[in-house]
C-alpha cells in the first residue's frame, strides 16, 4: 500500500471530518431517511466547517486543496452510508463541471455559495428514454435572441428538490448529429419553466432527493451556457472518469467499514455457545472477503494517484467502478447471511447498507456499459 | 413426475386467478410500504381454501398435499411475493399441531387457522440472531394440572398478529440426552403474562411481523403439551424442514414474479436504437434465469412430491430450499439491472422481489445452514 502520500494536514482534515460527522450528521440519519431529504441547513452546516468542494480555489471561497481532500471527505462519508448529503455528488462530481469550464463570471457568481453550501447542485443527463444511452437524450435547448430556450424532462436526479443549480445536458434540435447538437447549460432554481416533478421512491437510499425535472419553455440568458456550445458530450465524458472514480472509491470504503462490523459481529457472536467465527465457512467468506477488499484497494490507490497526477485512467477507472459495485453488493449479500434474521431488521445496519449499495451497479454508468466501453479499449 | 394431474394444474389456474383478481399494485405496495398484514387478501383465500390446503377435510382442509400447497404458494409469490409470503407464513407451525397434537387441540384450532379466524405462529429460536433453535432458556415448570412459563423468543413470524403460539421449552433441563430435555407447548395469544414486542420494519417479507414473544408466568393447561414431553427439538426440526418446501415455492414465485416484470421491460425497452432484449448479454442472462428457474422448480416438485409419499427427506428439502432461494436472489438483482434506474424504484417492483428474495434466503436458515444439512446427510457416518 502507501502509494498515497497524505500528509499530517490530510489526516488532520480526516479526524476533524470524523468528528463533524459523528456529531452533526450520524445522529440525524434516520431522520433524514425518514424525511427522504436532507435540510438545506445540513449542507450548509458542511459547508461553512469546510467540507464541500475542498477543490475549489482559495480565490472562490474554497480550501484549494488536492485530489486527497476529495478521497477522504468521499471515504469517510460512504463509511458511514451517507445517502442524501451527497458531498462527493456535488463536490466532486457537479461542481468540477463549472469550475473546469465556466467563465470566469460564471465561477465568481456561483463557486462561493457551492463552497459554503448556499447552492447545492445537481446534474442532468439522464432522461426517460435516455438512461445507459447518454446519446440519446432529447431535451432541447432553442437560441432565441438573447435566450436560450429549454423544453425536456430528465428524471433520477439526484438532489432534484435541494438543487439550486443544476448542469443540464440538452441538444440543439437542428444539429442532427447525436453528440455534436449536445451543450451544457445552468439553469438557476426558481428560472420560469424549469419545475420539479415526482420525489422518486426508491429501494434505497432514502434521504437524497431522487427527483423528476421538468423544462417547458423555460427561458436562460446565453450567458447561462458552459464551456462551448457544442461540447457538451465531451465535456461529460471528460468528467465521468471522476465520476466514476468518486463512486470506486465510495464503493471500496463502505466495504471495508462493513467488513469490519462483520467481523467484529462473528468474533462476538455465539451459536451453539461458539463464536460464529469459529465456523470454517464463515472463516473462509471473511477471509474471501478482505482479500477482494485489499484486491480493489490496491488497484483503487494506484487509480487515485494517476488521477491525480493528470493521467487519463478511463478504462482502469471502469475496471474499477464495476468491479467494487459489484464486490460491494456480493458481499453485503454474504454479510447479510452471517448477521441471519438480525440482519434483516432496519434496526440493524446491514439492511440499510444492503438497500443503499444496490444502486452502485447501475448509477455512473452500469457495470454493462463499464464492460461495453473497456472491451472498446480492448480495440474490440 | 413430469406431468401435473387435471386436479393440479385446476389448483394452480384457481391461485393464479384469485391473485389476479384481488392483487393489484397499488393496493399491495402501499400495504409493503405500511408493514399492514393483507387481512381481506388472508380472509378471502381462507374462504376459498388455499390456506391449509393440506390441511385434513375435517379441520376444514382441502386434504391435498404439499404439492398442491407449494403450486398455490408459486402462484401467490409470482403475483406478488410479499402477500404470497405472507399467506404462507399465516398458518406457520399449525403443522406441528397437525403431525404431535392431541385431538383436542387439532379439534380446537386448525378450524380456526384454515378457515381465517386465526393467525399461528411457532416460537423456537432464542437468538438474537435467529435460526438457532438448540439452546433453550425459556422454561416451562408443572405447577398442578398448569404449565408455567417463563422466558423469551426471538424473531417470532405472525408476532403480536397470531392467536396462538407454539412455544419450544425447556421442560427437563436435567434429561440425560439435552436432546431431549425441552417440549413444545401451545400458548394462546390472550394468555395473561404473554406480551410482543414488534422488531418493526425488515428488509422485505414486511406483510409477516416479526416480534420478540415475552412469557412472564404465563399459566397453560397440561393439555396443551403438543405430542410427547422431551421431543420438541425432534418436531420443530421435522416442521422446520417441511416448512422448507413451503419457502422454496414461495421463494420459485418470487424469482417467477421478478422475471415476468424483467421479461415485460426488456421488450419494451430501447436504447441504442434496440430492444435491450435483443443485446446478446441481456439473452444469456435471460437464458442463466430461465434455466435455474426451471431447476428449482424441479427440485422444489420434488422435495414436495416426496414428502407427499409419506416420506420426509431432509436433504431433499434443504436443497430446494437454497437452490429456489439463491435462484430468487439472483434474478431478481439481474431484473434490476436489466431495469436500470428503474429496477431501482420502488414503482417497478423488482426492487421488491429483491429484497423479499433475500428476507427468504435468510428465513428458517441461510445456505449455510442448508449446507451443514445436506452435508451431513450426504457424508454420512466417519469410521
Amino acid at each position: 500500500m502507501g502509494v498515497l502520500k497524505y500528509t499530517e494536514d490530510h489526516e488532520r482534515f480526516r479526524l476533524n471530518l470524523r468528528e463533524f460527522l459523528a456529531r452533526e450528521v450520524v445522529p440525524h440519519t434516520m431522520e433524514w431517511e425518514e424525511a427522504h431529504i436532507v435540510p438545506k441547513e445540513a449542507w450548509k452546516k458542511m459547508g461553512k466547517a469546510g467540507f464541500l468542494c475542498t477543490a475549489i480555489s482559495k480565490e472562490y471561497g474554497g480550501l484549494g486543496g488536492d485530489f486527497l481532500y476529495s478521497v477522504i471527505v468521499t471515504e469517510e462519508m460512504a463509511a458511514i452510508s451517507q445517502a442524501g448529503l451527497c458531498a462527493m455528488l456535488h463536490s466532486d462530481i457537479v461542481v468540477p463541471y463549472i469550475n473546469a469550464y465556466g467563465t470566469e463570471a460564471q465561477k465568481k457568481k456561483y463557486l462561493p455559495g457551492c463552497v459554503s453550501g448556499d447552492i447545492i447542485t445537481a446534474v442532468a443527463m439522464t432522461e426517460p428514454g435516455a438512461g445507459s444511452d447518454v446519446g440519446g437524450l432529447e431535451a432541447t435547448a432553442e437560441e432565441d435572441g438573447d435566450e436560450i430556450i429549454i423544453n425536456g424532462t430528465k428524471t433520477f436526479i439526484s438532489n432534484g428538490l435541494n438543487c439550486g443549480l443544476v448542469v443540464l445536458a440538452a441538444r440543439n434540435p437542428e444539429i442532427e448529429d447525436k453528440h455534436a447538437g449536445v451543450s451544457l447549460y445552468l439553469v438557476e432554481d426558481g428560472t420560469p419553466g424549469f419545475t420539479r416533478g415526482r420525489h422518486l421512491d426508491k429501494m434505497g437510499m432514502h434521504s437524497q432527493d431522487t427527483a423528476e425535472l421538468f423544462f417547458s419553455n423555460c427561458r436562460i440568458p446565453k450567458e447561462n451556457i458552459l464551456g462551448q456550445k457544442g461540447a457538451g458530450f465531451l465535456m461529460l465524458m471528460e468528467k465521468l472518469q471522476q465520476e466514476r472514480l468518486m463512486s470506486a472509491i465510495a464503493n471500496v470504503a463502505i466495504a471495508e467499514n462493513v467488513l469490519k462490523e462483520a467481523i467484529a459481529y462473528c468474533r462476538e457472536t455465539l451459536v451453539d455457545g461458539k463464536p460464529l467465527g469459529r465456523s470454517q465457512a464463515v472463516k473462509f467468506a471473511l477471509a474471501e472477503m478482505t482479500t477482494d477488499v485489499n484486491l480493489n484497494r490496491a488497484f483503487l490507490d494506484n487509480l487515485i494517484a494517476d488521477h491525480a497526477a493528470g493521467k487519463d485512467v478511463t478504462a482502469q477507472t471502469m475496471m474499477s467502478k464495476f468491479a467494487s459495485s459489484e464486490m460491494v453488493n456480493t458481499q453485503l449479500s454474504t454479510i447479510m447471511d452471517l448477521f441471519g434474521e438480525y440482519g434483516l431488521l432496519e434496526s440493524s445496519p446491514i439492511a440499510r447498507y444492503f438497500r443503499d449499495q444496490r444502486i452502485t451497479t447501475i448509477f455512473a454508468g452500469t457495470t454493462e456499459i463499464m464492460k461495453t466501453i473497456i472491451a472498446k479499449f480492448l480495440g474490440l | 413426475m413430469f406431468a401435473f394431474t387435471k386436479a393440479q394444474q385446476a389448483i394452480r389456474k384457481a391461485a393464479k386467478d384469485f391473485a389476479k383478481g384481488e392483487l393489484d399494485k397499488e393496493t399491495t405496495s402501499q400495504w409493503e410500504k405500511d408493514s399492514a398484514f393483507p387481512k381481506d387478501v388472508w380472509e378471502k383465500a381462507a374462504e376459498l381454501g388455499f390456506l391449509g390446503i393440506h390441511l385434513p377435510e375435517k379441520y376444514s382442509g382441502g386434504g391435498l398435499g404439499m404439492l398442491d400447497s407449494a403450486l398455490i404458494m408459486e402462484e401467490l409469490c409470482r403475483k406478488d411475493s410479499t402477500v404470497g409470503v405472507a399467506l404462507g407464513y399465516a398458518s406457520h407451525a399449525s403443522e406441528c399441531l397437525l403431525h404431535w397434537g392431541s385431538d383436542a387441540l387439532k379439534d380446537a384450532f386448525l378450524p380456526k387457522v384454515t378457515e381465517g379466524e386465526t393467525l399461528s405462529a411457532g416460537a423456537f429460536g432464542e437468538s438474537q440472531r435467529g435460526g438457532d433453535f438448540s439452546a433453550t432458556a425459556t422454561t416451562a415448570v408443572k405447577q398442578g394440572d398448569e404449565w408455567v412459563i417463563n422466558g423469551l423468543k426471538t424473531h417470532v413470524p405472525n408476532g403480536g398478529l397470531a392467536g396462538f403460539y407454539v412455544v419450544l421449552c425447556q421442560t427437563d433441563p436435567e434429561a440425560a440426552k439435552p436432546e431431549q430435555s425441552a417440549s413444545l407447548i401451545l400458548v394462546e395469544a390472550n394468555r395473561q403474562g404473554l406480551s410482543t414486542e414488534s422488531l418493526g420494519r425488515k428488509l422485505g417479507a414486511n406483510m409477516t411481523p416479526s416480534a420478540n414473544l415475552i412469557l412472564n408466568n404465563v399459566r397453560v393447561p397440561l393439555d396443551n403439551l403438543i405430542g410427547k414431553e422431551g421431543q420438541a427439538l425432534a418436531y420443530a426440526r421435522e416442521f422446520t424442514d417441511e416448512n422448507k418446501i413451503i419457502l422454496a415455492a414461495q421463494a420459485l414465485g418470487t424469482a417467477l414474479g421478478s422475471y415476468d416484470r424483467m421479461m415485460d421491460y426488456v421488450k419494451g425497452r430501447e436504447q441504442f436504437g434496440r430492444k435491450l432484449a435483443q443485446f446478446q448479454i441481456s439473452q444469456h442472462k435471460i437464458a442463466d434465469m430461465a434455466t435455474k428457474i426451471e431447476l428449482s422448480a424441479l427440485i422444489t416438485y420434488k422435495a414436495a412430491w416426496v414428502r407427499d409419499q409419506g416420506k420426509m427427506d431432509n436433504t431433499l428439502c434443504s436443497m430446494a430450499k437454497m437452490t429456489a432461494c439463491r435462484t430468487a436472489m439472483e434474478v431478481s438483482a439481474h431484473s434490476i439491472q436489466l431495469l436500470g434506474g428503474y429496477g431501482y424504484m420502488t414503482e417497478y417492483e423488482v426492487e421488491r422481489y429483491y429484497r423479499d428474495a433475500k428476507t427468504l434466503e435468510i428465513m428458517a436458515g441461510t445456505a449455510g445452514v442448508q449446507k451443514d444439512i445436506i452435508a451431513q446427510n450426504a457424508i454420512g457416518k466417519i469410521r
